[in-house]
Parts: C-alpha cells; structure tokens; sequence
C-alpha cells in the first residue's frame, strides 16, 4: 500500500497529463459525427505524434532547468532535408533517415555545447541556434516540395491490422528505447540532479555536463525524429517559420500540461506525450463543435488555458501559503 | 577509546593558503587527522572552517600548500575526486537532490549500474543499509526528498556519506537541525566509524557534543590553526577564549524583572488552530517580554510562527494586538502597522535573502515603503537607516554593494535581522534564528533581543537549542502534537523541566517514559 501511493506521488504529473488528455479526448469524440472510430483515432494519433516527438524533445532539456527554443526549427531543418534524401530503393532511403536523424543530434549537440561549455543561458542560446536551423532549412528548401520514399511513408503513418495508428506504435517504441533507457542511466539521473538542484548534484560528483549534454543530444534526435514523421505525412518538405514557431511555443505547453516543472528536476518525458496529445485536442475539439474558423485561435488560446489551470487546480487547496513557492 | 598515542595520520594538510579576492580564509593551515580518532574542529564563523573543509572535499583548490593521503601529495580537482580517494562529507548546506527519491540521493555519487543502466533493486538494498547503518530505518527509501522535514533530510546526509564506505569522514554542523534523539543515534554511529578504524572530522559550535565525542580538538581563527591539544585537557571557557581572541563571559544578558503592566498584552492568542498540527494554542506577549517556544523539533512551533505571520490560510481562533481582534491576511498585512510584526526566518537561504543581490538591497527590501515617497527611492535615507543598521549589528562585510552570498553565515543573519528592524518593528517572532552561527555572533544576538525588549518590544523565540531558552526567556511555551503543554517561567525554566515537558511526561517519571 505504502509503497503504492509513492509511486502515484512519483507520477503525479503524468497521471494529470493522461488526466487532462483523457478528458479533452472524450469530450472530443462525443460530439464527433463519426464518433469513437478507427478513422478517428488515426487522424488524431498522426497529428498529435509530430507534437508529441517535439514535446519529447523539450521536456529532455526542461528536466535540466533549461528550455529549447529551436525545437520547432530542428523539426522544420530536419523536415526540408529528408524531402531531399529519404528517397528512393532501401538503401538510398536507410542512408537517409540515418543523415536526417543524425542532423538531428548534431543540431541538438550544437545547443548543448553552447549552453554546457559556452556557459550561455538556455533561451538565448537556442533563439540563436534556431535561427540559425531555420536559415540552413530556407537554403534547402527556398520554395516548397521534393519528395520521399512513399512506401516507408505509408507504412509509418497507416495502421496495423487496420486498427493501430503506427506512427503511435512508432512512438511506443522510442519511449521503450530511448526515453526509458535515458531515465534508467547514470546521465538521466544526472539530468534530473542538474535541474533540481545544480549545485547539489555538483556537491556530490554527479556527472552534470554528461547528463546534460546527453538531455540536449536526445533532444535534437526527437526533434528530427518529429521532422522526419512531417515529410512521411506531408510527402514535402518546407521551410515553413510559423510552423515552426507554433512547434516550439505548443511544446513548452504540452509539456506544462504533462506534469514537467519548468524549474527543472520534475516530471517525465512519458507526461509531455499526453500533454501533446492534449494540446493537439483543444484544436480538434473546436472542428468537432463545428466553431467558425475565424474564432478557432481564440477559442483554442481559452481551451488551452483552462487545460493549463487544471494542473495549477492543487495551488487553491494549499493552507500554508509557503508551499505556492515550492 | 583514547589511546595515549596517535597512530600515523591518514590526511595531513600542510601550509595550505587560500584567499578570496582580498580575503584571508586560510593562512598556512596545519592539519593531521589520524584514523580511529574523532578530530573536533573549532572556531567562529569566518576562522576558516568552511574553507579548510571545502578543500578537504575537493571543492576549492589551495592556493600553496600540500595535501597529503597515507603520506602522497595529492591534488582534487572535484568533489568526485576526493570521493574517489575515500573522503566523504555531510554538508551543513545540504547536498541533497530534493526532486529525487531518498534512494536516489543515497547512492547519487556511484549509483549500482547493470548492463550500463542503473540497478534498482540493488540501489534500493544499498539505500536500505545505509540508512539502517545512519539509524535512520524510518526513512523510506522512496520518499522524495523535498517531502522529508529539515531533521530527516539531515539523516539521509549522513547516510549517503556512509553509503561510499569513506575511509575519512567529514561532518560540518551535521548536528544543528538534528532532534536530540536523533543525536544521540548519530553519536552511537559515529562512536561506531570510529571503532571501524575511520578518521573522523567533526566540525560544531556545540561544546558538550564535542566534550562527548572528540579524541582531539584544532581551534581555527582567522584562518590559522591557533592550538590542537587532546579532548578534555581545557575547560570550555579556555576553548572559547582561543576561539574568539578575547576573555569570554556572560554569554547571556540578564533578565529585567517584567512590570506587570496594567494595559493589555502587546500580542494575545486565543484558541488558535489550524487543520490538526495546530490546537487551542492561547498564550499572551506583554511589552518587553521574551517568550520562548520549546519541545522536541516539529511540534507545531514553526507552524505557530507562520500561523501568526499570515502565512497560514484557514487559522481557527483569534489573535489579539493591543488587546483588539485582528485579522492578518498575510505578511505585507502582519509587516504593517498597526501589527508592526516582523519574522527572522528558519531558512536565510530561501526565505530570508536573496543570495545573489547585493547586502544593500536585502537590507532595505521589508522597509521599501518606508524610504520611498510616491514609489522613488529616497537614497539618502535609505544609506542613513542602512548605515545604522550595519553599526547597530555589526554586520562585517567588504562593502554593501557585494552580494549577500558572499558573507559569512553569521552576518547572513544578521543582515536578515537587520532587514527587519530597520521596520522598527513592535512584535519580533524569531523562528530558530541561531542554527549553524557562531558563538560570537549567538552572543550578540541575545544581547540585541534583551534591548529590543527593553525598548518595547513583545518578542517571540523559537529555539532548537535548550541553553538558549534558558538564558534568554522571560517564559517558555513547551510545544507537543501542536498543543502548548507547559509553560514554564523564570527560575523554573531548566534543562531538565524542558526536556520532560518536551517529552511529554512529568520531570519525575521520564525515566519510565523513554
């Protein structure tokens, strides 16, 4: 019993993300015409996965205290390059989801070089280096198009025995391989340790820079990951500003809504998933309630706000004042 | 165990120098630490203590002098190095990840790994033991640190100290947040490492643990090594003379007889409560009274302090001032007149200073409103009121434009006391305000709370250490479960009677109770 209700105090926040998502999803499919279908579903999972990678890809780096403000650019670089290379016969193709992935890492090693080793502040460090990302991704792609290898596609992005999404069983895979692993090792802990109390974990001879660095690696290998699933949906590359922007800004909310502290040491990158998902919904929600387009933005910007005060809920039932600050 | 000859030392440190900026933290320091010994370092706050450990654990590099291990120069560039070589340490400023589990915090230096990943089965054992060898089996391994209470945490130190299996161990203050049971199990423990052939450093400002423990004791002031003699061969008065460089005598201010006075009590509480942790607490502060709150750690005497100061919503009961009712919706409330109250707080670090800003700025933040016409700073008035602050405590600092981080822990906090009366405040609650400073500094601030009651004011004073009840209250309210259980006044304020008030039990039968 004990050692139960220390692991639901140990997922607080992700059990509210699943919370938040759940309830935003069936009030979405309720007034859904065609209802609690396949079709559904598939279309939700697909959208909410590219902003589940990238939400992913933040809460590596907002577990070390930081922030990553060039996720939505390594999404939309990693986007405009796989247009080009993930064509053709297998080979040709394999070689090129390695290159893309990799510009990923490279991307998201670059970040953590500068704020690890040039000392430099998060959010400044990662304005610059988008901009920098998103420059290399207009030289790519000046105007939009290219192609990509249709098959891996539409593999990636239909169903199993015709009721699965994959890409959501291509997201399954990445938290059993990558997310797990990295909560599980000597750099996770030491991530965690750097973001909770850095000074601290440098008391005790943690590995701060390796934990770190690896939160930021990671993180460029998500985003790309994202980038390439936008080319397998879209069959395009473009190196589009305003969606990348709109990427970076709705992951730092997916993963408040996920339960991750934006001070840093809390919270889980399983949490940000649902917090994307549940992001991706407030969006849909308004298509179901059939909402003039005009006022969706706004409508959307209410919804997301309530979701984002759900979590913040616990503060009002607080007696000794003293906890708002902890 | 005091064998008659020491055995070859593990650490020796010789001629070791460091300076900060232009300050002198240590001039050509000499150490030995033998194994098998309990080696007590003394000295006020600034002799260098801090410094002397923090090269010890590989956190600041000398700037001349040699460390030797086993007889080898060696060099640390990282607290990993020196955990490394077997030095271990309990940091006064807790070292601890509060986000973490305690299991996760235990084993946080060199956690067990399988197959590249960490072992969790095998970081819980390891956990377990460690606490169990702290005596700390109440701990649970999974608890997150940031939920445990100051005590608690502290245990958790010590057992991921032992948790490295380190040949030298170094505990600074690693006894002032502790309860007095908790104490005496650190005791046996250390008692223990010490049997197991460890050498022990042990660094307090309490002199009857040291009289207990040590086999060996080193003053420091100011950055030197001023003797090292065996335990027990001089008398407390002596230790203290070498330590602050002058003759040492009454530690404690006297007491002013109390007129009764025929108007009503300055602060009054009727039945206050709040949820379960605080029940029909009613006492009454008169003018130029000390009040002491006293019991074991975590009885409700924090909470109380809170519970006065705003910060508690959904108090039950009522408080009085000046003999009316009323309602105090939080601290910008409770700072005000006609309330005037001001709380030194437990934590400098969180809720006292803040740490990176200059000494000035924490200085003048409580009285903002009182140097400032239509939201402009006036600087002229501002300097004058600091300027007076600084003479009235003598804060020692380089300059006020340094950040506050910067001082030592003394004049920490005495720059938070500071902060506060420069409000002038008629109602001072005091939560604790001696933890880990230096007796020089302790001294001061109990004759500064014997004239700020003599000036009027109604204090408040909750203290951890029982001699400090004793010497400076007027009457003391014993704390336990959240109720006031005795209350104690003048003469009748002993050790002895607080401590089985503390308990609970009556100063007869303690011995049946325990």
């Amino acid at each position: 019993m004990s050692e139960w209700r220390y692991w639901l105090n140990e997922q607080r926040g992700t059990l509210t993300g699943l919370a938040i998502f759940l309830v935003m999803f069936v009030i979405y499919v309720a007034n859904h015409p065609a209802g609690f279908t396949a079709n559904v579903v598939h279309t939700a999972a697909n959208k909410g996965v590219l902003l589940a990678f990238v939400a992913m890809a933040q809460a590596l780096v907002v577990i070390t205290a930081g922030i990553d403000l060039s996720v939505g650019m390594i999404l939309v670089l990693t986007n405009c390059l796989a247009s080009w290379i993930v064509v053709g016969g297998a080979v040709p193709t394999a070689l090129g989801v390695v290159a893309v992935l990799s510009t990923g890492v490279l991307c998201g090693a670059i970040n953590g070089i500068l704020v690890i080793y040039g000392r430099l502040q998060p959010i400044v460090a990662t304005i610059a280096t988008g901009a920098v990302y998103f420059g290399l991704a207009l030289l790519l792609r000046p105007f939009p198009g290219g192609s990509v290898n249709e098959d891996l596609a539409d593999a990636l992005t239909g169903r199993l025995f015709g009721v699965i999404p994959s890409s959501l069983v291509a997201l399954a895979a990445v938290v059993v391989l990558i997310w797990l692993p990295f909560r599980r090792s000597v750099a996770g802990r030491a991530a965690y340790a750097a973001g909770s109390s850095e000074s601290a974990a440098f008391m005790s001879g943690v590995p701060i820079r390796r934990g770190k660095f690896a939160a930021y690696l990671l993180g460029g290998l998500l985003a790309g990951m994202g980038g390439l699933f936008l080319t397998f949906f879209t069959y395009t590359g473009e190196a589009a500003y305003a969606s990348g922007s709109a990427y970076t800004l709705w992951s730092i909310a997916a993963v408040v809504l996920g339960g991750v502290s934006l001070y840093g040491g809390r919270g889980s990158a399983v949490g940000a998933i649902f917090g994307a998902f549940a992001a991706r919904t407030t969006g849909d929600m308004l298509f179901a309630f059939d909402v003039d387009p005009l006022w969706q933005p706004l409508l959307q910007g209410v919804v997301l706000m309530i979701a984002v005060s759900i979590g913040s809920l616990a503060l009002l039932r607080v007696r000794n004042r003293l906890d708002w600050f902890r | 165990m005091t064998p008659a000859e020491t055995p070859p030392p593990l650490f020796r440190m010789e001629g070791v120098s460091k300076r900060y900026g232009g300050v002198r933290a240590l001039e050509k320091a000499q150490l030995e630490v033998a194994p098998g010994r309990i080696h007590a370092i003394l000295g006020e706050n600034g002799a260098g203590k801090s410094t002397l450990i923090k090269i010890m654990a590989g956190v600041v590099a000398p700037d001349e002098g040699r460390i030797l291990l086993d007889g080898q120069e060696v060099t640390f560039r990282s607290p990993a190095e020196a955990a490394a070589a077997g030095i271990a340490c309990v940091f006064q400023e807790l070292s601890l990840i509060p986000d973490l589990s305690v299991a996760d915090n235990i084993v946080l230096s060199n956690p067990p790994r399988r197959f590249g990943m960490i072992d969790r089965g095998a970081q819980r054992a390891l956990a377990e033991e460690a606490l169990a060898r702290a005596g700390a089996e109440d701990i649970h391994p999974r608890a997150a640190v940031k939920d445990l209470p100051l005590s608690r945490r502290q245990m958790v130190e010590i057992a991921k100290a032992l948790a490295s299996k380190p040949r030298a161990l170094i505990l600074d203050e690693a006894t002032s947040a502790l309860t007095a049971a908790d104490v005496a199990k650190v005791f046996a423990v250390l008692k223990r490492l010490r049997e197991e052939g460890l050498a022990l450093l042990y660094i307090s400002h309490r002199m009857h643990e040291i009289a207990e423990l040590a086999d060996t004791c080193t003053v420091f002031r100011n950055g030197r090594n001023v003797a090292t003699f065996t335990a027990g061969s001089r008398s407390n008065s002596e230790i203290i003379e070498m330590m602050i460089g002058r003759e040492y005598s009454n530690v404690f201010p006297p007491r002013q007889p109390v007129a009764k006075p025929a108007k009503a009590p300055v602060l009054e509480c009727r039945n206050l409560g709040w949820t379960d942790r605080l029940r029909e607490i009613s006492f009454s502060v008169g003018e130029g009274e000390v009040v002491g709150l006293g019991g074991l750690e975590g009885q409700g005497q924090r909470l109380l302090l809170l519970a006065l100061f705003g910060v508690l919503r959904g108090t039950t009961g009522s408080v009085l001032v000046d003999g009316s009712p009323v309602t105090i919706s939080g601290p910008a409330v409770a700072r005000k007149p006609p309330l005037a109250m001001a709380l030194i707080p437990e934590d400098r670090k969180t809720e006292g200073l803040m740490l990176p800003m200059t000494v000035r700025e924490n200085l003048s933040f409580a009285a903002l409103d009182r140097v400032s016409r239509g939201g402009v700073i006036d600087r002229t008035k501002e300097e004058q009121l600091i300027d007076d602050m600084v003479r009235l405590l003598e804060i020692k600092t380089a300059g006020l434009d340094i950040p506050v981080g910067t001082l030592s822990g003394g004049n920490q906090q005495k720059v938070v006391i500071a902060k506060w009366l420069m409000r002038k405040p008629r109602i001072i609650l005091l939560n604790d305000p001696t933890r880990g400073i230096d007796v020089g500094t302790k001294q001061e601030l109990y004759q500064l709370l014997r004239r700020l009651a003599q000036a009027g004011a109604a204090i408040v004073f909750y203290s951890t250490d029982y001699d400090e009840l004793i010497g400076c209250c007027d009457r003391v309210l014993v704390l336990y479960d959240g109720r006031v259980v005795r209350e104690l006044e003048g003469d009748t304020i002993s050790e002895r009677a607080l401590i089985a008030s503390a308990l609970n039990v009556e100063a007869g039968q303690e011995g049946s109770a325990i």
